[in-house]
């Protein structure tokens, strides 16, 4: 499998590139960031709000396998149809505070475009947390089947 | 070589890999990580040492005590472990190409 998506970071920036080119026209690509409808389907997240426009809001909330609600929001600075969004993330209730995105879209030919996000933490430590979580996250769920296979002998 | 295969056995086991996973999010005392298990504070003691000699725990002198922290650039050498967050952006943006592609044809 070809790798698409690309993450470009940096010993010791408080930022991150990721790129990923999609065998989509433009305007598809782009919205599927802009209709609530497509964004609970590709997110897998329910979204309250997104105000697509300069100056609207958005708030997403997820379910995870437990049934704890996790919840996102953010607002929107710019918003240029096919071409950029710049919006805040923020996770509800955990450390990492505010991140700054900058989502630029490009039409490579009619049928392939190319989503770049330059992504801004508060800090080099928060962005090298939040790299570091999906890892961590990994680690425990293979502890956690050792330990379930361990229980079962 | 001898000090990657050292490596490989740091993480192959399961306490060592939870006390990379606990530090992961902040630094953390030998008192607090021990803290965390059933085990004798010396076993912990143990681990944290043969994960700071392979170097994917780094020490801080923090007053009296010895805080430990993730040494991500071994971290990244030896486990690449900036694959995992790549992967969760690689399914997540799969998904929407998969669902747009759907949504063209309707």
């Amino acid at each position: 499998m070809e790798r698409k998506t690309k993450i470009q970071a940096e010993d010791g920036k408080q930022e991150l590139l990721i790129t990923r080119e999609f065998d989509l026209p433009l305007e598809l690509l782009f919205k599927a960031y802009v209709e609530s409808g497509i964004v609970e389907q590709w997110m897998g997240t329910k979204v309250l709000k997104l105000e697509s426009k300069k100056h609207g809001s958005w708030q997403f909330e997820t379910t995870d396998p437990k049934g704890n609600k996790h919840g996102f929001n953010g607002t929107i600075h710019e918003f240029v149809p096919n071409e950029k969004i710049t919006r805040t993330f923020e996770m509800d209730n955990a450390p990492f505070g505010v991140q700054l995105e900058f989502l630029e879209f490009e039409k490579l030919d009619a049928d392939t475009s190319k989503l770049t996000m330059h992504v801004v933490y508060r800090s080099v430590a928060i962005r090298d947390q939040i790299l570091q979580l999906p890892f961590a996250q990994g680690i425990n769920m293979a502890h956690n089947r050792i330990q379930e296979i361990l229980s079962q002998n | 070589m001898n000090l990657r295969r050292d490596v490989f056995q740091a993480i192959a086991d399961p306490t060592r890999r939870a006390i990379l996973l606990l530090v992961a999010s902040q630094s953390m005392t030998a008192g607090a990580i021990a803290s965390n298990f059933d085990t004798a504070r010396p076993t912990v003691s143990k681990h944290l040492q043969i994960l700071t000699e392979c170097e994917l725990l780094e020490q801080e002198q923090n007053g009296r005590e010895i805080s430990y922290h993730l040494n991500a650039k071994k971290m990244k050498e030896v486990a690449d472990f900036i694959e995992p967050f790549r992967k969760m952006w690689d399914d997540r943006f799969n998904k929407l190409e998969a669902v747009m592609k759907q949504h063209k044809t309707r």
